[in-house]
């Protein structure tokens, strides 16, 4: 189920690619346009209350001012509010949906998910909470049908839910109770929010402009065609019947009405507990985590720049070389991507006189290994259009396309290749040219590789690619993992184009073996 | 892509983002009772009589306990159930023996249920028994009322002013 659902994101992903643009694609951008509806929430709130009156018979009366009186601004302001909230519920369970189906939830990002999960709570609360301070029958409804649901709990003295009986059991104190909860839970919130995004180096909490200024004026655009109304005034002396329930929040509230309180509870919070038991069940099985080789660390924080996850740091130096600092990898937090080893600089093949360990990098991968399969996957390439593919384990895979000359070392993530690994396979003409392929554009698995590799190989962020390296001779596909035809036609495209160049001299035997010695050299 | 094209892709999405915020945040209407019934809410809070009768202590009694603990009155905490009855038209509409609250079941009986009834003119009557009697009500109280359709009528109770308030 989970590869179909992945399937149907993935189709989605190409819609919003062609109409969007990658870099504006909503679906990559779920949990950054969630803080962007959050905002315009909390903005639209605080104007609100300028005008809220906040005692029982006032409230309504004010809300219906806003509405009706100040409806350029208020209402205006009223509709972004609800709309902006309802906007926000649909982004969050699309964002949980996805991290889910692409599997990225489990190991170090279980802090991510199970953050999300007390978030959920977070905004439900928050929500459900605004719909009564209106006052109308709509709140009415949901005063009573919640309070009665928090004393199925029977952790109240006296049931709360006789706080609503009637129009005179209803009291100032126990309504400000509630407006306070209104505003109390939305800041709770922001808090879980920020907490949910610790453990992210460059956590992306602004959608691009554009894509913000889209859903800022489509939702003014509805508030002004569809705007929010009150479903006149709560009167406690009677029951409303027939309600237009906000469903993004209150679908929950039938249910009430046909089974019992604490088996919703139990619905709800069994839910809640199994979801965030998802990321050990099973447990993910994950390569070692980075290491440092301290001869080799010289403290650069290159590494540290590039983790995606915040799970390297700088700490004193402990080995007496003449450096302040070294890399310390936290393995609680390391997710083994490699793209640490992908950004030192001491991870250069071109290194004769030491063994080619850098300052950082994976157990299971080591750098060594990158430059033994250089060497031994393109042996038998013959030609004027070899072409040697890093792509990475996570994303498009070319090893079934039907055209020869080519071969395929899969990475971690291309994050994991040094940039000096391509200018050594070109200068030494080990391949006609270098095809990247990786998981789609701004949909890394580990959230900033591609976008390291764009910037490395662009010139424009540390370790760069030397500037001898022929543009002509390397390309980039984020077609991802369902994106085979289109990294065929790429690689097609590709090869024709290395055809028409003037070929490079071949790499002599002798070059070859003295590289292989190198690296014998290097593995003992 | 022309960005002028991209603009015009855009807005399907923008235009459905929009229908399923404006439908959703109000449809489908939801019908939470039926519009023909009214509502008959039973709240009350009560503490029954105490299980027992309070003691005189026996001399012998008295002289077991520590001097600053002498009380001549001994009474057990525990307070009895209360039985509550709602009828309807001669319809036993609710019955139940509600157990005092706390630990020592000292506390109040408390409950809060509700009854859609068809609305119409209907013979309610609410009877408590609080004492350890064993036939019989200690309050009772019947009245004819006319419920409108999605009326919220509240029976409650309150033993100073006579026992139960039909509102």
């Amino acid at each position: 189920m989970r590869r179909a659902l992945r399937s149907v994101f993935e189709r989605i992903d190409r819609f919003f690619d062609i109409a969007f643009t990658p870099a504006w694609n909503p679906m990559q951008q779920l949990g950054a346009l969630g803080w962007f509806f959050y905002w315009i929430v909390i903005v639209s709130g605080i104007y609100l209350y300028i005008f809220f009156d906040t005692g029982i018979t006032q409230a309504y009366h004010s809300v219906e001012y806003l509405t009706h009186e100040q409806w350029y601004a208020g209402g205006i302001m009223r509709s972004l509010h609800r709309y902006a909230s309802d906007a926000l519920v649909v982004v969050v369970f699309l964002h949980l949906l996805r991290e889910y189906v692409l599997d990225r939830f489990r190991g170090p990002r279980w802090f991510a998910w199970v953050s999300g999960m007390v978030l959920l709570w977070l905004l439900y609360a928050s929500g459900i909470s605004g719909y009564w301070v209106v006052w109308d029958k709509l709140a009415q409804y949901v005063a009573i049908a919640t309070t009665e649901w928090f004393d199925s709990l029977g952790i109240f003295g006296k049931p709360i839910a006789r706080n609503f009986l009637n129009h005179a059991s209803l009291s100032g104190r126990f309504f400000t109770l509630l407006i306070f909860i209104h505003i109390a839970a939305p800041l709770m919130l922001l808090f879980g929010m920020w907490l949910h995004i610790q453990r992210h180096m460059h956590p992306q909490v602004n959608p691009p402009r554009g894509l913000a200024a889209g859903c800022l004026i489509m939702l003014v655009i509805l508030s002004l065609w569809f705007p929010a109304m009150s479903q006149g005034p709560a009167d406690l002396d009677t029951v409303p019947s027939i309600i237009n329930l906000d469903w993004f929040y209150l679908f929950i509230y039938p249910l009430l009405d046909h089974y019992s309180g604490t088996l919703i509870w139990a619905v709800v919070a069994g839910g809640t507990v199994l979801l965030s038991l998802l990321p050990w069940l099973p447990a993910v099985r994950k390569r070692e985590v980075a290491v440092v080789h301290l001869d080799n660390c010289n403290g650069c924080a290159r590494c540290v720049a590039d983790c995606p996850y915040s799970a390297i740091s700088m700490v004193p130096r402990t080995d007496g070389l003449p450096f302040e600092q070294q890399a310390a990898v936290d393995p609680s937090l390391c997710l083994s991507c490699g793209i640490c080893s992908g950004a030192c600089p001491s991870a250069s093949p071109f290194r004769r006189r030491t063994a080619l360990i850098p300052g950082i990098e994976l157990p299971a991968f080591p750098i060594q290994a990158v430059k033994d399969m250089i060497l031994s996957k393109t042996q038998d390439l013959a030609g004027n259009n070899r072409v040697l593919i890093f792509n990475c384990e996570h994303g498009l895979d070319l090893a079934a396309a039907p055209m020869t000359n080519f071969a395929q070392i899969t990475l971690p993530c291309v994050g994991m290749l040094p940039p000096s690994m391509i200018d050594f396979t070109l200068s030494r003409k080990y391949s006609d040219g270098i095809f990247i392929a990786g998981c789609r554009e701004h949909d890394c698995n580990f959230r900033l590789g591609n976008e390291w590799v764009q910037q490395r190989l662009a010139r424009q962020r540390d370790p760069y690619l030397r500037e001898r390296v022929p543009a002509e001779r390397f390309t980039q596909c984020w077609a991802g993992v369902s994106g085979f035809k289109q990294g065929l036609s790429e690689l097609e495209v590709f090869q024709e184009r290395l055809a028409r160049l003037s070929p490079p001299a071949r790499q002599s035997p002798e070059s070859r073996l003295r590289d292989g010695k190198n690296a014998e050299c290097a593995n003992a | 892509m022309p960005e002028i094209w991209r603009m015009i892709l855009q807005l399907p999405f923008y235009l459905a983002f929009a229908l399923l915020l404006a439908y959703l945040s109000q449809q489908p209407a939801y019908q939470h009772q039926d519009p023909g019934h009214a509502l008959i809410k039973l709240s009350l809070s009560h503490a029954g009589e105490h299980k027992e009768e309070c003691r005189r202590l026996t001399p012998e009694e008295l002289a077991e306990l520590a001097p600053n603990m002498r009380r001549p009155i001994s009474c057990n905490r525990e307070r009895l159930p209360l039985l509550v009855e709602i009828v309807l038209d001669d319809n036993l509409l609710y019955r139940a023996y509600l157990a005092p609250a706390g630990l020592s079941r000292d506390g109040e009986s408390t409950v809060y249920k509700r009854f859609p009834v068809t609305a119409g003119t209907h013979t309610i009557t609410a009877r408590l028994r609080d004492s350890n009697r064993l036939e019989g009500f200690d309050y009772e109280h019947s009245e004819a009322i006319s419920l409108s359709p999605q009326q919220n009528f509240v029976i409650g109770f309150n033993a100073d002013t006579g026992g139960f308030i039909f509102l």
